[in-house]
């Protein structure tokens, strides 16, 4: 690679311990319902359970046919069922519905919910209400966290994002919390917590709050640091196209749960292939941190470095040639295996993604970020409703016009919007009213709204517990205050200068060289002053709710430089990117620590989108 | 005061402190084991009914508790659970249950079968799972319940043969289950859940015709057999071994018998009493004999027997060996010798240095100082203990690693006890009874007798952890305090806040509710105040129907099922209009119970924004409403609301687009009914793009102008449709109609893309000349690229054409090209 690594970056903890853990739990929740169970799993829980443990596990503590949640009536002749699910509404009111089916049609048979990774109250409620609280058995499979790589830790919830942020329901929070105490419990206690975000503040209270609760270890800490942040913190950077490999390849073919389907176009053959992508996968952990332009090359190169090893085999006797069957050949074969793949991956990018119309959006993205010719970006946005080019990419543009413009001229505003109702429809009313509460896109506000927007305010200011709120009208009063950010900050690097994509000089390198991202780079000078101080103006622009704490293991040798005392944790509330997660090993390897990134989901623009579209429920 | 003879002891521990005229005589008494409280029912016997019975409470110093007349039924028996609550066992089965101040806790039946026939005997007992009641009834059966805390009702099978009330019988614990053995004459049955089995005591004297009585031992594992010609049989509990055989020659019944033995000792020993007689009996042939002058009970403890009379309460017990040890005349025991030459040593004579080398040239001298240790802990008087423990630690000066642990421990533990066996106190606990029953539960206890100060003593002083002791303590005194009616709310909640202020792991909340228990609202709600733990709070707030304080609270303890507790409580609970008012004040709650609504209750979600006023969400409300309805009528009215409320929102722009769409709706719906097309639900531009694909241009020309749709995307609608369908005349013709809004190049490039190079050349000539090189690059001319190129003198243009050409084909034109870059750069 091209980056000095440091000689001493420090070894990861080991977190396959919480699958394990969460493996055991399961088969001992599966247990107590003895006998032959038919088990319906949420459909979202397929890719994660799967990680932690497979059909033949469930097979072995007597679950007879799996099935997937699809809240339609069942067929199923077994006598128990078994529904492991997410606390959902929905999902409990399905089940409700089932039982009250068997009751009426004279059946009997045992339920059991497994909710996870906790229960809430409001499903036993519903499940009050639907008249079978009796007839079913209820309990917790506290799967907090899914390992997806040796850096990369994910709660596998998606909902978060729409859960907290926009419909204020922070009922998620508590979760959030319990996962670090897990973490803690397992790995040892932290020496210090950075935070900024209402959430992030709501998060690390009630992760302390256990802590209280439960008894108090002190074990040598293999975490130094944590820094939480809130997802709505940096808006800017999910929204940006991807173009280091990983992001790239999340962004065309959705990385699900830490693996990728790649469809025939990139198999070069009639069938699609899964893969997981890992630090496991030899190939892949030497190009995903890689800007796409220098995949192509350094693909080519181990092409070649390949077949000079597969040529070694000329001119050996059988003695060389025995053991080169034995020791090398299936590292070979596998790693030319992966090779095939990934450059079939790449030339389907390049395909994509070198075609005149990716580097026009490119261009128009990166002028956003700088804040230049913004009459034409718009004049680009309009053109790209107008053809019809990409429901969510447009979107995507509008909301970064939005947030780096601090909100659209009125005029420009209505118009982009009818165009854009004209173009997918009008239920997207409803879209364009959430972005607008989250903040995402905004018109400049004139008198009139305000005043609404004020008396609201007002209302709330005359509540005690204001301070405590989430109220969705505070992101009203919200600006992203991005021009301003970025230039205290240098976001972005001075144009004009080059940039040699292949020795990246900063993190900007994820974007082309364009722009650094926001929530990095406060990760970054947080790191390095060690807490907020210096960073006033920054936390006022970001509206506040920062905070520096420092943790239970206080003692002195929090402060020795032991290994662990390099790593940091970074928690993104509501998700982060694989770009961002690129940008923090960049990092990492210049400050000599690694960073261990926990999300709530793995995002990226489309996802982020997706979760504030209101056209289908 | 030491009566040494078969090393069974008797040690007085009391003189007892009440006045009982008539003793214990025509009383029904019972005493806790472990030292616990004594209840006696007085005038039990008499049953006339102008004088009701008085029972009374004791310690076992005699200190009176309680009294109180009783007015309930005929009691069989009393009895004390683990505990120290009593238990009053009626005729009819009815089980009462005071607490150790006479207070009534609550009462249990042991069934109808019981109630019907009667009770005939009654045993209580005590096991791992708790305090149980064995009830033989008038029918000659017997029931069983194990644990009162946790009443499952066992009838036991019939026992064959029987006639009349057994002879005698006892509950025993065997195989994790309680078993009755019942001897019916000479013949002995054990009973357990299933079957009634008969059982052949092994060695049994063959003289005896009947067994008339039995006891067994305080852990279940040894039994005694009393028959009627006077013998005692004693033996493990499961009839496997004979351990001995006494004659007590005497051959009435006997009032009581009981079990005499320490933990682990080898020697069985059992206590059998008559009127003014008591018998020990043991391994070998003789008997030790006491005299009563007056009656008594027995209780058996876990390392002895303790015999209460009208005046006195003793302690009969087996020697400990370490005593015995040291206080046999002329022993030579190393504890003994220890003993002397401390006695010596404080004499300052050298005899002291005698002693110590005899043990020390044994290497014995911690064993010594072991067995000095040992025997303090066995002794009741402070000062013999004092006596030892001194030759202990004089001893320990010769030693050099002896571990202090065993000694600092015996320490402690031997001032607590002397504490507790205090006359005032009164709870003679001897060292082993203690261990067994654990600092935790004798914190218990004296909590139990309101003994708060000694209680914090002890554990203060024995170093337990503040959750488990000073905290524990502190939380019992104040649920004690808070129920004292005379003092006033500040009084009790400044007094408890100060006591407890800095104690760890107090909840307040537990207080409080025994506040609220006893009537005491407004002093639950101040003693609340202090809870530090929001969520704590909230349970009881919603009791005492304090329900904005508990849902203030639940918000702030930021734990949503908590919310989503009150919010659905309240609900339930308050009348509509309060309860959305009440979620108005606390968006926390609001957007939670929203989320709930969402999914369960629409038209609640529907009021929720009517009562706020908020036109916009009830706008948006309806849109979405409108896309789940499939009958286009239903869709249109309910756009028609969202309208409305768009209006009233002032929000113009959403009301338009609505009106719109209403419009949209109706003129697709027109449309399908004319031209059988699907289009009702498309947006606009697809409905114009289905209509542009299906040939029916005017209606797309109708919308387009009805919509205002912006010239260019119409265009590039149209465009795209025409070279779609590749209707390149029609094409051609709408090129035509006005300038394109667009340009030309989006015409050139289209027709590219559908391959039909001959129809693109024709808009070469109409691009701007800024896009002139891309269309004509685009149809792959390069001669007429090059000439743009070259026209416009512009440098990147020539470059990019340059880049296309190929070196065989175009040499003239790349010459050319160079040539005018060159003067482009210069220029």
């Amino acid at each position: 690679m091209a980056h000095t690594e440091w000689k001493d970056a420090p070894g990861l903890p080991d977190f396959s311990l919480l699958k394990r853990l969460a493996r055991d739990q399961l088969i001992f929740l599966l247990e107590q319902l003895p006998g032959k169970k038919d088990l319906f799993i949420d459909a979202d829980l397929m890719s994660p359970l799967d990680r932690i443990a497979n059909v033949t596990i469930l097979k072995q503590h007597e679950v007879d046919k799996l099935y997937k949640v699809e809240l339609k009536p069942i067929v199923s002749s077994s006598d128990q069922l078994c529904f492991l699910i997410r606390p959902r509404i929905q999902t409990v009111k399905w089940i409700s519905d089932l039982v009250n089916a068997d009751k009426v049609a004279g059946r009997f048979r045992r339920y059991k919910i497994i909710f996870t990774p906790q229960k809430f109250y409001a499903c036993e409620t519903v499940l009050e209400e639907q008249g079978v609280y009796g007839d079913v058995t209820t309990d917790e499979w506290n799967f907090y966290i899914l390992p997806l790589d040796d850096d990369i830790l994910s709660l596998e919830l998606p909902e978060f994002f729409r859960d907290n942020f926009l419909e204020g329901d922070q009922r998620w929070v508590t979760t959030a919390g319990s996962a670090l105490r897990l973490l803690q419990s397992v790995y040892g206690s932290f020496s210090k917590v950075y935070g900024i975000g209402r959430c992030a503040k709501m998060v690390y209270e009630s992760w302390r709050e256990l802590m209280e609760d439960g008894e108090q270890r002190t074990r040598q800490p293999e975490f130094a640091k944590v820094f939480l942040v809130d997802r709505d913190v940096d808006f800017v950077t999910p929204l940006c196209s991807q173009v280091v490999y990983e992001g790239l390849v999340d962004d065309l073919f959705r990385i699900k749960c830490g693996s990728v389907e790649f469809g025939p176009d990139v198999t070069s053959s009639d069938k699609s292939i899964k893969v997981m992508l890992n630090s496991q996968d030899k190939v892949f952990s030497e190009i995903r941190n890689e800007h796409f332009s220098n995949v192509f090359g350094f693909l080519s190169q181990k092409a070649k470095n390949l077949q000079t090893a597969y040529d070694k085999r000329r001119g050996m006797d059988i003695q060389q040639m025995k053991a080169f069957v034995a020791d090398e050949l299936k590292g070979l074969k596998q790693e030319h295996r992966l090779l095939s793949l990934h450059i079939g991956a790449s030339e389907s990018m390049m395909k994509k993604k070198t075609k005149q119309d990716f580097q026009e959006l490119l261009k128009t993205e990166h002028s956003l970020l700088e804040g230049f010719e913004i009459r034409e970006c718009i004049t680009y946005i309009e053109e790209h409703i107008n053809r019809q080019v990409s429901m969510i990419d447009s979107l995507r543009l509008l909301c970064l016009l939005s947030i780096t413009e601090n909100g659209l001229l009125s005029k420009d505003y209505r118009s982009l919007k009818a165009q854009y109702l004209q173009s997918y429809g009008i239920e997207h009313l409803l879209t364009f009213a959430n972005l607008r509460q989250l903040g995402l896109l905004e018109e400049q506000q004139a008198g009139e709204t305000l005043t609404v927007m004020e008396s609201k305010v007002g209302k709330l200011v005359n509540d005690k517990t204001v301070g405590k709120l989430t109220d969705a009208f505070s992101s009203l009063a919200k600006k992203s205050n991005f021009r301003a950010l970025s230039k205290r900050l240098a976001l972005v690097p001075k144009s004009g200068e080059e940039y040699d994509l292949r020795v990246p000089r900063d993190m900007a390198y994820v974007f082309s060289g364009a722009y650094i991202p926001l929530s990095c780079k406060l990760i970054e000078q947080v790191l390095e002053r060690d807490g907020w101080t210096g960073m006033e103006e920054v936390t006022r622009m970001l509206n506040g709710q920062e905070f520096a704490v420092t943790g239970g293991s206080s003692s002195s040798e929090a402060r020795s430089k032991t290994d662990a005392q390099r790593i940091v944790l970074v928690m993104f509330l509501g998700g982060c990117t694989f770009s961002e997660i690129s940008a923090l090993r960049f990092l990492g390897k210049e400050r000599g620590c690694r960073f261990i990134v926990v999300t709530t989901a793995i995002t990226n623009s489309s996802r982020l989108l997706e979760a504030l579209l209101d056209n289908s429920a | 005061k030491y009566y040494y003879a078969f090393n069974i002891l008797k040690i007085e521990l009391y003189e007892m402190g009440w006045n009982l005229k008539d003793g214990l005589r025509e009383c029904l008494v019972a005493a806790a084991p472990y030292g616990g409280p004594i209840a006696l029912l007085k005038g039990h016997y008499r049953r006339s009914p102008s004088a009701r019975p008085q029972l009374e409470i004791y310690s076992s110093s005699g200190l009176p508790l309680a009294s109180f007349p009783w007015k309930s039924g005929v009691v069989k028996q009393l009895g004390w659970t683990v505990s120290d609550d009593l238990l009053c066992v009626q005729e009819d089965g009815t089980v009462l249950v005071y607490d150790l101040w006479g207070g009534f806790k609550r009462h249990f039946s042991m069934g109808n079968e019981v109630s019907q026939s009667q009770v005939l005997e009654t045993k209580i007992f005590h096991s791992p799972y708790g305090t149980g009641v064995a009830i033989l009834t008038g029918a000659l059966r017997f029931t069983l319940a194990t644990n009162i805390d946790d009443i499952k009702l066992r009838r036991l099978p019939e026992v064959p043969g029987l006639q009349e009330a057994p002879s005698c019988w006892a509950v025993l614990t065997q195989d994790r289950q309680s078993k009755v053995l019942v001897a019916n004459g000479s013949q002995l049955f054990i009973l357990d859940n299933t079957a009634c089995t008969p059982v052949t005591p092994p060695g049994l004297s063959p003289q005896a015709s009947s067994i008339v009585h039995m006891c067994v031992s305080f852990s279940y594992k040894y039994l005694a057999l009393l028959t009627d010609s006077g013998h005692v049989w004693m033996g493990t509990s499961n009839l496997k071994e004979k351990l001995s055989e006494v004659d007590t020659k005497i051959k009435t019944p006997p009032k009581q018998m009981a079990w005499c033995r320490r933990p682990k000792s080898q020697q069985p020993s059992a206590v059998v009493m008559w009127d003014g007689l008591l018998i020990v009996v043991g391994e070998c042939k003789e008997t030790i004999q006491y005299h009563l002058d007056d009656d008594s009970v027995l209780v058996p403890e876990l390392d002895g027997v303790r015999i209460i009379s009208g005046t006195h309460h003793e302690l009969l017990q087996e020697v400990p060996g370490a005593c015995e040890e040291i206080f046999k005349i002329a022993s030579m025991a190393p504890g003994a010798l220890l003993l002397e030459a401390h006695k010596e040593y404080e004499k300052e004579s050298q005899k002291a240095d005698e002693y110590l080398r005899e043990i020390k040239e044994q290497s014995l001298l911690s064993e010594a100082v072991r067995q000095c240790v040992e025997a303090a802990g066995h002794e009741h008087e402070p000062e013999t203990q004092k006596t030892l423990l001194r030759a202990a630690s004089f001893g320990k000066c010769f030693l050099s690693n002896f571990p202090p642990e065993q000694f600092v421990s015996m320490c402690r533990d031997l001032r607590v006890l002397n504490a507790v066996r205090d006359y005032t106190v009164g709870i003679p606990l001897t060292h082993t009874q203690f261990k067994q029953m654990t600092v935790q539960v004798l914190i218990d206890r004296l909590v139990y007798r309101k003994l708060y100060p000694l209680a914090i003593e002890v554990c203060r002083y024995l170093k337990t952890p503040e959750y488990q002791g000073v905290s524990r303590v502190l939380k019992h005194w104040a649920c004690y305090k808070v129920q004292q009616k005379e003092e006033s709310d500040e009084v009790i909640a400044k007094a408890v806040s100060v006591k407890l202020a800095d104690a760890a792991g107090i909840s307040y909340s537990e207080i409080a509710t025994k506040a609220y228990e006893s009537g005491r609202t407004e002093l639950a709600i101040k003693l609340l105040e202090f809870e530090p733990r929001s969520g704590e709070q909230v349970p009881l707030l919603l009791k005492m129907k304090k329900s904005p304080l508990a849902l203030s609270k639940a918000i702030e303890s930021g734990d949503t099922d908590l919310v989503y507790t009150v919010v659905m409580y309240l609900k339930n609970e308050l009348n509509r209009g309060d309860f959305f008012m009440m979620l108005r004040n606390q968006p926390v709650a609001l957007s939670l119970y929203k989320q709930f609504c969402k999914h369960q209750e629409q038209d609640t979600l529907k009021d929720l924004f009517n009562q706020d006023d908020d036109h916009e969400e009830l706008g948006n409300f309806y849109v979405k409403a409108s896309y789940k309805d499939q009958r286009l009528e239903a869709r249109v009215a309910l756009l028609q609301s969202a309208v409305d409320e768009y209006y009233k929102a002032k929000n113009d722009f959403s009301a338009k687009t609505t009106e719109d769409e209403m419009r949209l709706l109706r003129f697709q719906r027109k449309l399908e009914e004319e031209k059988d097309e699907q289009l009702v639900g498309f947006s606009l531009q697809d409905t114009m793009t289905t209509l542009l694909s299906v040939g029916l241009h005017k209606h797309a020309e109708q919308l387009y102008k009805d919509f205002r749709v912006p010239d260019k995307r119409f265009w590039w609608l149209k465009l795209k449709a025409l070279a779609e369908k590749e209707d390149w005349e029609e094409l051609e013709k709408f090129g035509k109609t006005k300038k394109s809004p667009i340009g030309y190049l989006p015409f050139v490039e289209v027709c590219i893309k559908h391959h039909n190079k001959y129809e693109a050349k024709k808009y070469v000539s109409k691009v701007t000349p800024e896009q002139k090189v891309k269309a004509h690059l685009a149809v792959g001319d390069m001669e007429g690229a090059a000439e743009a190129a070259i026209e416009r003198r512009n440098e990147s243009e020539i470059s990019t054409v340059l880049s296309r050409c190929s070196a065989t084909t175009d040499h003239l034109l790349m010459e050319r090209l160079n040539r005018a870059k060159a003067t482009a750069v210069k220029k």
